[in-house]
């Protein structure tokens, strides 16, 4: 067996829009599928596990194509190795939890009694022995969520795939799941493909983040990388960081016509710059001295923001700064409010746009 | 509660019950014991519960994958399908029972090759008095089905199919218990409408005690000579129907 | 139980169906909206109202143009059914005119309720014969001939005056035959001789004569024992009882019995 269990370019043209991403996944790696709605995640999805077929591409998995257009590759979904926990979990309302979970391997022609016990063995491991002969609707989202993630694992596939797989679940439930979540999905040793528009189940769930963005992949790489060094507004957004694209010459990177900002890092041609928002200070006056890179804003935007007040401000740039209550009550930050703004090159981030 | 609403609802529920109890009203009482273990009265019941049992199994095996495919599958023509469906609604089921007869008759379309080949004749046999109910039943079942079919959530097929499970195995494990209330309530519509089945059945099986007579046969016939008669062969319809009607309906069509 | 006050009770009920039936009826004729049109000379005009036995349809719609003809304004309106459905309508109110009806038991009904205007009167008899596919393929020359093996043979239920005619003309014969199927009345048998459905039906002879394109009437002599009676007679509660008088004399005319003759009726 390979290092990529999966690999998969998946092609799918649906009218004007078009889903072209390639995906490798190694076998116990855990890959989120990350983007905003209408990105194309969840047809990617589908296309893997056979409910969609491709327009072009390939799904190879374990070495055996199950898609692919060119050839006339097809295996249809009920023979692929897969599990897939869809978002609402469609539990069989008229099947217990135990015979939800069972309704795999009996399918996959393991006898009553064995599929079963199978059954009451997954059941164990998501901790619900008690819910057992209970039906879908007698269960909470917690309880569903976790039948629906055993009921995929109980035919131990090759490829386990997960449709937003906390999103129903409300805040309280969602932490103890995704905890629990997160052991089940290390311990899968198949390939596991998630998809997902919360950046912290991704962080939290996933060994790499595949970022999708109009049918595209935008970012790849894993957590820390990622939310480092973003290349979009929409992970830039995501992991919470002012994002700028421009030109560097030494430690200068131009973002705008008016504007150059300095850089602790040292780079030449295309460049991101990113910065935290309570990096940015703001000011009533032009602040003198040190190397700080300021221009002057108007604030477009004040709320409440964890203990601080997040200010959005227009400018050469469109930037978000997080101050203390205090000053933003000193400064009396109202919408229109001219302000001096300034961040520090030490508070920068500076990254090669291209590779 | 609007009175333009109740009104006329008071009005109609009036205008349906009133002739039920015009006949409970007429009913001779006094001799009705003997009249109810006439033998012609109860051999006409049980033919026609037979019958309409008959036809309703029948619609079931026809009429569901039927629903099925005009559910689920998407072809050319599926409107111009699901509108002969239906023709047996609207079709008079004298007309019914004829065109049944140029069918299946001896001189029919399939009839004469079916007694030629295998010896099998249709019309004047309980037989085909269960072709003649099923006719006009199968619409009701067909109708009821495929709305369920359509009502119900096709993702759950996904689901079953991601398990492993064949199209066939997710139609019987997955699909029909989840359509289980609207096929429960499609089948006893059904088998209302075969068991009072007349003008196809007379056409198309004619008219003999034991072996083609059912109890609106029977009825028919009585309000000849004897109307006291088809009152009581009316009621034992009646109250079979409707005690059979509520016992499934509290069985099978009360969903949580 | 007194049908008499049942009558009358439902009255009103049915008057109001049959008056909606009518009214459609009218229409197509162009009705004036006169109920009745009878002068003291005894000339007759308006509608009249006629319910009559179904096989007297094609004779009695001649026979009522005719009428019409020889009585200018008058207007003829048929309705037609089974001969015990239309006494049932009678004896429930149904504003009807003249009677005529395809056996006496029915007659017996209307004059028993006391809706009838004097006695009834026979007016033409009917007879059965063996209808067989035109041509008579197997050569069905008697009775005897239908109880072979093999041979469908479809008869009028025992409750309907035909079904009755031929359980008299069968035990007359001596002979034991069983029918796949008993018809609710005599165009049902004869339509499952003309489908081919059945090799023989004991109908009437005007049926014969009426369906003579598909159908052939044999003859048989048992059919004498089980001859059929057709009584006609003026209703007392008739909207229009000089119409309805009127009607029923020139029924027993000579040209309305020659029209009759021709359907295949005998006199009386």
């Amino acid at each position: 067996m390979s290092d990529r269990l999966l690999d998969a370019r998946l092609v799918v043209d649906r009218g004007v829009f078009r889903l072209d991403v390639p995906l490798r996944v190694a076998p116990g790696e855990v890959v989120a599928l990350l983007g905003p709605n209408g990105a194309g995640k969840t047809t990617a999805l589908r296309a893997l596990a056979g409910l969609h077929p491709l327009t072009d591409g390939h799904v190879t998995l374990d070495d055996v194509d199950l898609d692919r257009p060119a050839t006339g590759g097809w295996v249809p979904t009920e023979r692929r190795s897969i599990g897939v926990v869809f978002q609402d979990y469609l539990l069989f309302p008229h099947l217990s939890a135990l015979d939800n979970v069972a309704f795999g391997p009996r399918r996959h022609g393991v006898e009553r009694r064995a599929a079963r016990a199978t059954a009451r063995e997954w059941l164990g491991r998501v901790g619900l022995d008690a819910q057992a002969q209970r039906k879908p609707r007698q269960l909470s989202g917690g309880q569903a969520q976790r039948v629906a993630l055993a009921r995929a694992l109980a035919v131990a596939p090759s490829l386990l795939l997960l449709d937003e797989p906390l999103a129903a679940l409300d805040a309280r439930t969602r932490l103890d799941t995704r905890a629990e979540l997160h052991r089940h999905l290390s311990a899968h040793a198949g390939a596991t493909v998630l998809v997902t528009h919360d950046p912290l189940d991704a962080l939290a769930l996933a060994d790499r983040l595949v970022i999708v963005e109009g049918g595209r992949v935008v970012q790849e790489g894993d957590g820390p990388s990622v939310t480092a060094r973003p290349r979009t507004d929409y992970v830039a957004r995501l992991v919470g960081l002012n994002l700028y694209r421009g030109r560097a010459d030494g430690h200068g990177v131009r973002v705008s016509p008016e504007l150059t900002l300095t850089v602790a890092d040292r780079l030449d041609g295309e460049a991101f710059v990113a910065f935290r928002p309570a990096a940015v200070a703001l000011h009533p006056a032009r602040p003198e001295g040190s190397p700080r890179n300021t221009w002057a804003g108007t604030v477009t935007g004040v709320q409440r923001h964890g203990d601080n007040v997040r200010v959005q401000l227009d400018g050469p740039i469109g930037v978000a700064a997080d101050v203390t209550p205090a000053a933003a009550a000193q400064l009396r930050l109202i919408p229109g409010q001219r302000v001096w703004v300034a961040v520090k090159a030490t508070e920068t981030h500076a990254y090669p746009a291209t590779g | 509660m609007p009175a333009a609403l109740v009104i006329p609802a008071g009005l109609g529920l009036l205008f349906l019950v009133l002739p039920l109890a015009g006949l409970l009203i007429r009913t001779p009482w006094t001799t009705l014991p003997e009249r109810l273990t006439e033998p012609g009265a109860l051999t006409a019941l049980r033919l026609s519960v037979q019958t309409a049992t008959l036809a309703t199994a029948l619609c079931l095996l026809l009429g569901v994958p039927l629903a099925w495919v005009l559910a689920r599958i998407e072809f050319p023509g599926r409107r111009l399908v699901r509108a002969l469906v239906t023709v047996p609604l609207v079709l008079p089921p004298v007309v019914g029972g004829v065109a049944l007869l140029l069918v299946f008759g001896r001189r029919g379309l399939l009839g004469g090759w079916l007694d030629s080949t295998f010896g099998i004749t249709l019309p004047f046999t309980t037989t085909g008095v269960v072709l003649a109910e099923a006719f006009v039943a199968m619409p009701f079942l067909v109708i009821a089905v495929e709305g369920a079919l359509r009502a119900a959530d096709h993702r759950f097929e996904e689901a079953a199919a991601t398990l492993g499970a064949s199209r066939w195995t997710t139609f019987t494990h997955v699909t029909l218990p989840l359509v289980a209330p609207g096929l429960a309530a499609g089948a006893v519509l059904c088998w209302a409408r075969a068991l009072g089945e007349f003008g196809a059945t007379i056409t198309f099986a004619g008219n003999y005690p034991g072996r083609t007579q059912t109890m609106p046969l029977a009825v028919y016939l009585a309000l000849e000579t004897d109307l006291e008669s088809a009152i009581v062969l009316s009621l034992v319809l009646l109250v079979v129907s409707v005690g059979i009607l509520v016992a499934l309906r509290d069985r099978w069509m009360t969903t949580a | 139980m007194n049908a008499g006050t049942v009558a009358r009770s439902r009255r009103t009920a049915v008057a109001v169906l049959v008056a909606a039936g009518l009214a459609v009826a009218g229409c197509g004729a162009g009705g004036d909206g006169r109920a009745t049109g009878s002068g003291g000379d005894g000339r007759v005009t308006g509608p009249v109202t006629v319910f009559a036995a179904a096989s007297l349809t094609e004779s009695f719609t001649r026979i009522g143009k005719d009428f019409e003809a020889a009585n200018p304004g008058s207007r003829l309106t048929l309705n037609v059914a089974g001969s015990s459905a239309l006494a049932n309508q009678i004896t429930q109110g149904a504003p009807a005119d003249v009677f005529a009806s395809a056996a006496p038991a029915n007659m017996t009904t209307v004059v028993e309720a006391g809706d009838a205007d004097g006695a009834p009167s026979v007016f033409a008899r009917n007879q059965l014969v063996i209808a067989v596919p035109r041509g008579n393929p197997t050569a069905v020359a008697g009775l005897a001939d239908l109880t072979g093996p093999g041979v469908k043979v479809a008869l009028c239920a025992s409750q309907v005056p035909c079904g009755a005619a031929a359980r008299t003309a069968l035990d007359a014969a001596g002979v034991a035959l069983t029918p796949v199927t008993l018809e609710r009345d005599v165009k049902g048998a004869l339509a499952k001789v003309k489908l081919g459905e059945v090799d023989a039906a004991l109908v009437y002879r005007t049926d014969t004569r009426e369906a003579s394109a598909d159908v052939t009437g044999v003859e048989f002599p048992e059919s004498a024992r089980a001859v059929n009676d057709y009584p006609i007679v003026a209703l007392k509660d008739a909207p229009n009882p000089n119409g309805a008088r009127a009607f029923v004399a020139y029924v027993r005319s000579a040209p309305a019995q020659a029209v009759l003759a021709e359907a295949g009726f005998q006199a009386p």
